[in-house]
């Protein structure tokens, strides 16, 4: 087996530069690749495009790298959690670029199974197709969207082998093993990290082919942005 | 009238046995709470789960397990969970049978509004307008009348679209109306206490309403 282990966070994203475009699983904050920001934000690089579908709260999450004014452009679907971020969009700091959720899952898609583009329903007839190709299929009109070119995804898996296959938990998958597909160069950071051999082929979500660079985060706060809860009776 | 609970309540009217329903966040997530006992109803959530259960009890909040709104739920016997691109792929497919969700405007050809108030607002769309193109059927629950008394029922959005044609029904306060594939509200019940020509009044789109409209019955 080819080990991808890199012993942490600063190490595994070394190479990511000013400018550099990125992908950051997660939902909100369920399944974000906490160290990996954290180590982002100590390297501080900037003008970065990062494509995700939440932009964090204004303290955690993407929100870190916002404050210190890294990203450049965001690319999402909904960032309606983090005034900081509305601040800098509305004074003009930071671009941002809208885009339906499913039509940003499926572009990462597209990137993991090497398609350069898909046909999709969504937003044909509002803002979202000003400039795009529009094709009729069966009566009914389809927006061409491009497949993603990011240089890199950062991924959080709850389990990982040192060949670099991932498994998720619960619905902190979202947007993780799409993203892990599509990155030019793919860091995943794990809960726990394990030999080969004890992951059950027949449950990886991720074959490791698409994985480089693997390591077993610390410390995860895993925080909650809606915590709802029903009274025992 | 109707409080938020009652047009939640009337739309659960509206899910039959064996529906795979999307509920989106606000008044729609109300719904769950009203499904009528004996139907077996699966609930999608888009970030990647079938069959969301209620609330968890406090103290068993798991980080990893939320909904599209970002709250904590728990799963049921026979759930599933699965990535973004195939929740939105189940969409697409129309394997959901029924999308609930809220809007700020929608016109009289069933064009719906609901992610952006341009130079006020910058949320973002989410899954909504992927819901809005591909959903076979969708229920939109809103209120009648904005915080000014304007109608947001109108003849054209004024707001930036969400979607085009594809609002059939819509669930206010006031009225369940149907949208008529050849364009106009039609007036298909009054909540309770309200008149024909109260609603006629809160309707700035064209309006087909029958004097003898039925009441809701809601229980």
């Amino acid at each position: 087996m080819i080990n991808k282990v890199v012993a942490g966070a600063d190490e595994a994203i070394s190479d990511i530069k000013n400018g550099s475009t990125l992908m950051l699983g997660g939902f909100g904050l369920c399944g974000i690749p906490e160290n990996c920001i954290a180590a982002l934000v100590r390297k501080g690089v900037k003008e970065l495009t990062c494509i995700s579908n939440n932009a964090g709260v204004d303290d955690f999450g993407i929100g870190l790298m916002l404050q210190q004014h890294q990203v450049k452009k965001m690319i999402s679907s909904y960032v309606g959690e983090n005034a900081e971020f509305e601040r800098q969009l509305l004074s003009g700091e930071l671009e941002v670029e809208l885009i339906p959720q499913g039509t940003l899952a499926t572009r990462c898609m597209a990137a993991g199974y090497g398609m350069p583009a898909i046909f999709t329903p969504a937003g044909v007839g509002t803002e979202v197709a000003e400039g795009k190709e529009t094709r009729n299929f069966n009566g009914k009109d389809y927006l061409m969207e491009y497949a993603f070119d990011a240089d890199f995804a950062l991924v959080k898996a709850w389990k990982g082998d040192t060949a670099g296959n991932l498994i998720f938990r619960s619905t902190s998958r979202n947007f993780n093993p799409v993203m892990a597909m599509a990155g030019k160069i793919t860091i995943a950071e794990v809960e726990e990290l394990v030999e080969p051999g004890v992951l059950d082929p027949d449950h990886i979500h991720t074959p490791g082919v698409y994985v480089h660079r693997i390591f077993q985060g610390a410390n995860y706060e895993k925080r909650i942005e809606q915590r709802t809860v029903r009274p025992r009776n | 009238m109707l409080d938020k609970n009652g047009i939640a309540k009337r739309i659960a009217k509206e899910i039959k046995d064996g529906y795979y329903v999307n509920l989106g966040i606000g008044i729609p997530t109300l719904v769950a709470n009203f499904i009528p006992q004996g139907i077996n109803v699966v609930l999608q959530s888009e970030n990647g789960l079938l069959g969301m259960g209620p609330f968890p009890f406090e103290g068993e909040e798991d980080a990893d397990l939320i909904n599209a709104g970002k709250q904590t739920i728990t799963t049921l016997p026979g759930s599933s969970i699965f990535d973004s691109a195939m929740s939105f792929g189940m969409i697409r497919s129309q394997k959901i049978d029924l999308t609930i969700l809220g809007a700020m405007e929608v016109s009289e050809n069933g064009d719906i509004a609901n992610w952006k108030i341009p130079g006020k607002m910058v949320k973002g769309m989410g899954g909504a307008m992927d819901l809005v193109a591909s959903a076979k059927n969708i229920i939109v629950a809103m209120q009648h009348v904005n915080k000014a008394g304007e109608s947001k029922l109108l003849p054209k959005c004024s707001l930036p679209l969400t979607g085009v044609n594809c609002i059939r029904k819509v669930v206010t306060e006031l009225a369940v109306l149907d949208i008529l594939p050849e364009g106009g509200f039609r007036l298909v019940e009054r909540a309770p206490g309200v008149s024909v020509d109260y609603i006629k009044q809160a309707t700035a789109g064209k309006l087909f309403a029958d004097e003898n409209a039925p009441e809701m019955i809601l229980n």
